[in-house]
């Protein structure tokens, strides 16, 4: 009982590592051809449009109600200190260091990452990808490349409308319906953020989470079971996989970096 | 065809709005203009800054005209504190700069007090009269000892005796 | 080779003739389609060599074995167009990958080859818009863009209705005789395949046996006679046939993924 117990964990143990060894393999591979011409900027411009310009709803509506609600909730709390004029400081901050970043991330490995899952490996379940290869056209070259990079490059962009877009929430909240000044709401905000504290490393944080979930998406799908039910487990575990490294990366970065 | 131009068009599009964001939060939030552009740079040294932090604004009645851009200790271990000033602001050479707290909890800040002299600040000058920051802390300190003391003879001699009394 | 550590072909030798429609015909799971991937590559055998040309692609890296796969045009049981693109744009996409054809070129080629699979007027059709057929007749126009010296065909018959099965196997004839390229064609489909083979190839269970369809139709071999006969009313034997191949090696392993239908 005992001895089967860590002889399973041994395994498991073995299987991440394996899986870790091969994502490394893929890394290198999509590594190789990204500067390989054609650059494919078709189907990069392609999947900018459905990674990036296809989530600006809900990444924006989104921000909208997470700024509201920590206008309203920071508000309620600072108010009772009479310091209601460091809710800019408070929103801004908790938003740039931490919030826009993680939360942009999480719902963009939702909507987009698990599209980019279920897209190839859908194409790998109706031998696209085998077709691919029979034409002399390299998968990772033609399908995974532009995924991958257009996660990375979408993913500060759509982090900092969040961060706009909640700035403007707390706004709504703290100034339309508190009655806090608008001008004492900036200026606390803008006093309190700085470049190379704070912004530099939500971008940072973003590019990361970027080269992670676009890695673990694309990896997913071109690993996946050739099934209606392998794509499925693909898309799930993509989500579930991705959430959880962000979460982890971000402590990580930020105990490292202190962003 | 006409698909594929509208589509190019949103991601163009959506590329220049997140760069913009992305400008909007480094320079116009993350105040990244104030790096590198000369304005009005003055200094002031004072015996305690208590929690002053660089990016704290500097006024004068409420006025934002800069912003405190670097702090560090001088030979004579005061702290020195660097600020940046509007370039168009003419500040009397005998200006004050006091350290003061918004609300009771709040942020600290710098407020100026313009001088009378008819000669101005320039660029790299010290702002000569300085008054330190309370440090809430102590003030709270002073004030319990001060109740304390009033009434001197009996919570004194009850307490005193208590710890005095093994040492002979 | 095998498949989920389960062998799926062992000891099979056999040459697909130069210029002529080879047909490897079998029952589900006995490793038709896992030839023709061998063949392009796709998989990699654990053991034996396989030649192309006289070219063994067993010692081919992924790289080296892209050069290969210019000679070799595949058309895939379900089609594998690339949904995302329109049928001219799936035509022209190997030439605009490998050849520096200007558009005019491009566009007479593809039309070309759609003219010489039967279809015109589909050019901005996408694959999900096309009928099983018509799918299947894209992909053999995409197979052939590129004047391939073998061509592997994966199932041309399935999911198709009595006339378009006869077109698709005019269509393969006629293109064959065209342009005097090798074909190897899979498919369980016995009337078609035994009418346009030169050469076959059956995967028994007891072990593959070869030759001309005339050779194969007056074998005395049961097991060949019982596959080739088309008489359903033995349903007895039909049933005992169908244990046979589910108790043996060969049980339908591969094709648990698709769903495949006999005839």
């Amino acid at each position: 009982m005992g001895a089967g117990a860590i002889r399973g964990l041994g395994h498991g143990v073995g299987d991440v590592v394996e899986s870790l060894g091969r994502l490394a393999v893929f890394t290198a591979r999509i590594l190789m051809v990204t500067v390989r011409p054609p650059l494919r900027l078709r189907e990069f411009a392609d999947e900018l449009f459905k990674l990036g310009v296809l989530s600006i709803l809900i990444i924006s509506v989104s921000g909208l109600a997470v700024g509201m609600v920590l206008g309203l909730q920071g508000y309620n709390t600072l108010v009772r200190f009479g310091a209601e004029g460091s809710l800019g400081a408070v929103v801004g901050l908790s938003l740039i260091r931490e919030l826009g970043p993680v939360l942009t991330a999480l719902l963009t490995t939702g909507r987009a990452g698990s599209a980019v899952t279920a897209e190839i490996g859908t194409m790998k379940a109706t031998e696209q990808l085998d077709g691919l290869r029979m034409m002399a056209v390299d998968p990772i070259d033609y399908v995974v490349r532009p995924k991958a990079w257009a996660m990375i490059c979408v993913m500060p962009l759509l982090s900092a409308l969040f961060i706009l877009t909640a700035i403007g929430g707390g706004y709504v909240v703290g100034v339309g319906l508190m009655g806090i000044d608008g001008g004492t709401y900036m200026s606390s905000l803008e006093n309190s953020v700085d470049f190379g504290n704070d912004v530099a490393g939500s971008i940072l944080k973003a590019v990361i989470f970027g080269v992670l979930v676009g890695l673990i998406a694309t990896y997913r799908g071109y690993t996946s079971a050739p099934t209606s039910a392998g794509v499925s487990a693909a898309t799930t575990s993509t989500v579930v996989i991705a959430s959880v490294s962000v979460l982890i990366f971000d402590y990580f970065i930020t105990a490292l970096w202190g962003v | 065809m006409n698909e594929t131009g509208t589509r190019d068009f949103l991601v163009g599009l959506f590329v220049l709005a997140g760069l913009g964001a992305l400008a909007f939060l480094s320079f116009s939030i993350g105040g990244l203009r104030y790096t590198g552009e000369g304005g009005l740079p003055v200094y002031a040294t004072f015996d305690q800054i208590a929690g002053l932090k660089p990016k704290a604004p500097v006024d004068i009645a409420g006025v934002k005209v800069g912003q405190v851009t670097g702090i560090s200790l001088d030979e004579s271990y005061r702290a020195r504190v660097d600020m940046d000033l509007d370039r168009n602001l003419k500040l009397p050479v005998d200006s004050s700069a006091a350290i003061v707290t918004s609300g009771l909890l709040g942020d600290r800040y710098i407020q100026l007090s313009p001088g009378a002299e008819d000669r101005h600040l320039a660029p790299g000058e010290q702002i000569p009269y300085t008054e330190s920051a309370l440090v809430m802390e102590r003030l709270i300190g002073k004030f319990l000892v001060n109740v304390g003391d009033s009434p001197k003879e009996d919570s004194q001699s009850g307490s005193g005796s208590q710890e005095t009394a093994p040492a002979p | 080779m095998a498949y989920n550590g389960r062998p799926v072909l062992r000891d099979l030798t056999c040459r697909f003739p130069r210029g002529r429609i080879s047909v490897v015909l079998g029952g589900s799971g006995s490793g038709k389609s896992t030839i023709l991937k061998l063949i392009g590559g796709l998989i990699c055998a654990r053991a034996g060599a396989i030649y192309v040309g006289d070219r063994d692609i067993g010692r081919l890296g992924e790289s080296a074995m892209y050069e290969v796969r210019r000679e070799l045009g595949m058309m895939f049981q379900n089609g594998a167009l690339l949904d995302s693109l329109s049928v001219f744009e799936n035509l022209s996409f190997p030439l605009r990958e490998h050849t520096r054809l200007s558009r005019e070129q491009i566009a007479e080629q593809v039309h070309e080859r759609l003219a010489a699979v039967g279809l015109s007027d589909v050019d901005d059709l996408l694959p999900r818009e096309l009928s099983g057929g018509m799918v299947k007749r894209v992909a053999l126009a995409r197979a052939l863009i590129q004047s391939p010296q073998v061509l592997l065909v994966d199932e041309p018959f399935s999911g198709l209705d009595p006339l378009s099965t006869k077109l698709i196997e005019a269509l393969l004839v006629r293109i064959n005789r065209t342009y005097g390229m090798t074909m190897i064609v899979v498919s369980h489909h016995i009337p078609s395949t035994l009418r346009m083979a030169d050469h076959v190839v059956l995967l028994l269970p007891g072990g593959p046996v070869q030759g001309s369809p005339r050779e194969l139709l007056a074998s005395a071999d049961p097991s060949v006679r019982r596959f080739l006969s088309e008489d359903t009313d033995a349903s007895d034997e039909v049933l005992a046939h169908a244990a046979e191949f589910e108790a043996g090696e060969h049980r339908p392993v591969l094709d648990s993924r698709r769903g495949r239908r006999k005839p």
